[in-house]
């Protein structure tokens, strides 16, 4: 556990929970980054500007951090890239099958106490945990 | 004008959010899944951070009769737990579990320019675009 980082999790965490309550509360929406990114396709101008908007803050939020002077973390990535593409695809399919990815079912979901999202998100997880397991520990080295 | 900028601060927190709890990182949340190997419980306290925040922002909006800005709330209200729900969360475990990216670190991550970013990300939003299809074939067959 050397690369346990709690304060800085714990406070991240706060940031993404403070962002699901003003979104429902100024909006009436769920942040569920999946859901908003499937909703480009197709949908009035408005709605797809408003959309746009949101996910250009995701995006503008690292590099002004950065450029205040915070240390983010370097991103490393293991998957090659066939397996990225496999795994994009099945992220951004399998979140819109299944109506909503970790923000969705996983923060507002829980934070409502939906049934369908506590089952959601312990089913995504543990497919997870069980997919590192196996690229891990049972084909990897 | 005023709802867009709205809309653009939200996504500077959460991604402020996702940035600083590391969970732009990859590395980071197979780490917390990967409870055979060498643990990072790191995701686990994000989650707990977040629900600490969004709880009584969720808790507040129960007793509203509509948000701030809009005329009614847009919370989904089935109920149900069907195959659609599971086989989506099963299929993104997998793809969660293969590259670690789920869709809101993926966003934040494209700042990074980083070509193994914007693979997963393309890949990704085929396959939203896949899902599309999917749903007016099926739509038309019933």
């Amino acid at each position: 556990m050397d690369n346990f980082t709690p304060f800085a999790g714990l406070g991240g965490g706060l940031l993404i929970g403070a962002a699901a309550s003003l979104f429902v509360l100024v909006y009436g929406r769920v942040l569920g980054i999946s859901g908003i990114l499937g909703g480009l396709f197709g949908g009035a101008r408005e709605e797809i500007l408003f959309r746009l908007a949101l996910i250009a803050g995701i995006v503008i939020a690292p590099l002004l951090l950065t450029s205040a002077g915070t240390n983010l973390p370097d991103i490393t990535v293991s998957a090659s890239w066939p397996m990225l593409i496999v795994a994009g695809l099945l992220v951004g399919f399998g979140t819109r099958l299944g109506n909503g990815c970790t923000s969705g079912h996983g923060v507002c979901g829980l934070a409502r106490l939906s049934r369908r999202s506590i089952v959601a998100t312990l089913v995504f997880f543990a497919t997870a945990a069980v997919t590192v397991y196996a690229v891990r520990h049972v084909f990897g080295g | 004008m005023i709802r867009i900028i709205g809309a653009l601060a939200v996504g500077l927190l959460f991604g402020a959010g996702v940035s600083v709890s590391g969970m732009i990182n990859p590395a980071k949340v197979l780490g917390f899944l990967d409870f055979a190997g060498n643990w990072d419980p790191t995701l686990g306290l994000v989650m707990l951070g977040a629900l600490i925040a969004a709880v009584p922002g969720y808790a507040l909006a129960k007793r509203l009769d509509a948000p701030l800005t809009e005329y009614r709330f847009h919370i989904p209200t089935t109920r149900h737990i069907d195959l659609p729900l599971v086989a989506g969360a099963v299929m993104f475990g997998i793809g969660w579990g293969l590259a670690g990216f789920c869709p809101g670190p993926a966003i934040a991550a494209l700042s990074t320019g980083l070509e193994d970013v914007l693979i997963f990300f393309a890949a990704m939003i085929a396959g939203m675009g896949l899902f599309r299809v999917f749903s007016i074939l099926r739509r038309k067959q019933a």
